[in-house]
């Protein structure tokens, strides 16, 4: 299953929906393309709803910190909602659990934006 | 591969299509062998980043370039081996992703991923390329397949 996205406005916050693989190739650029998109267009709050994503390989762990450190070099936020075991199990074993933002409910999510 | 063969090769092109096809192989490989299902994870994903180390890093997706991928079962041991035609990789200037400086690096996890999801992870220049050697042993009573087939 290849990766598809929807995005949606909550209280000024972006919720990216991402559901199938992020992984070398396809996945990997229409998840650096969402964001690449939504930061053109203004919005420095996003959230990346992970919670149909079932997989996730080293290139789509990379695309995760790159949107992470595209966003916050041009001054915005981006945090992960609802990581399935499997990418929750990635992201502690390369340390990067301790460098995101994670939340596991959406309104907490939103709230949490300065 | 069925559970009786003890090894089965494959010669696959050096594009993005192979990543994915050897990642389908190594799941097939893994279940019929009855390893439970988060080994199976970690052997299928462990072969997809040896895969796009082959076709990226090794072969550079030249279309002349070819990726050998061997299933083997050996006593308690599956053994799988992924070789390229590419230049080789210098080991010693991998660094280590979890060092603070590198957490925010986009690249460099494949191999460490691979350690971490295999028993043994071997990587040795050839003369034609590099080879890596993954190796899972075979844990729990319906290894082999016999009981899982009941």
């Amino acid at each position: 299953m290849s990766m598809k996205v929807g995005s949606r406005q909550v209280d000024g916050v972006v919720i990216v929906d991402c559901s199938g693989r992020i992984t070398l190739g396809e996945g990997s650029v229409i998840l650096r393309d969402t964001v690449r998109d939504l930061l053109s267009k203004g919005n420095k709050k996003i959230v990346l709803n992970l919670q149909d994503v079932n997989y996730i390989d080293s290139s789509g762990i990379g695309e995760l910190v790159s949107a992470f450190t595209t966003t916050k070099n041009q001054g915005g936020e981006l945090k992960l909602l609802n990581l399935t075991k499997k990418v929750n199990d990635l992201l502690q074993i390369t340390k990067l659990y301790t460098v995101f933002d994670v939340k596991d409910d959406e309104a907490s999510a939103v709230k949490s934006f300065k | 591969m069925a559970m009786t063969e003890q090894r089965v090769s494959y010669t696959l092109d050096s594009s993005l299509e192979t990543i994915d096809n050897a990642e389908e192989k190594a799941t097939r490989v893994a279940t019929e062998l009855g390893f439970p299902d988060d080994e199976i994870m970690q052997i299928s994903m462990a072969v997809r980043e040896g895969a796009v180390n082959a076709v990226l890093h090794g072969n550079a997706y030249a279309p002349d370039k070819k990726v050998t991928l061997v299933f083997e079962r050996s006593g308690d041991d599956l053994i799988i081996t992924i070789r390229d035609q590419g230049r080789g990789m210098d080991l010693s200037k991998i660094p280590n992703p979890l060092a603070p400086e590198n957490l925010l690096k986009t690249s460099g996890r494949g191999i460490f991923l691979m350690r971490s999801f295999m028993d043994v992870v071997e990587i040795r220049p050839t003369e034609s390329g590099t080879e890596l050697k993954l190796i899972k042993h075979v844990h729990g009573p319906t290894a082999g397949g016999k009981e899982a087939s009941q």
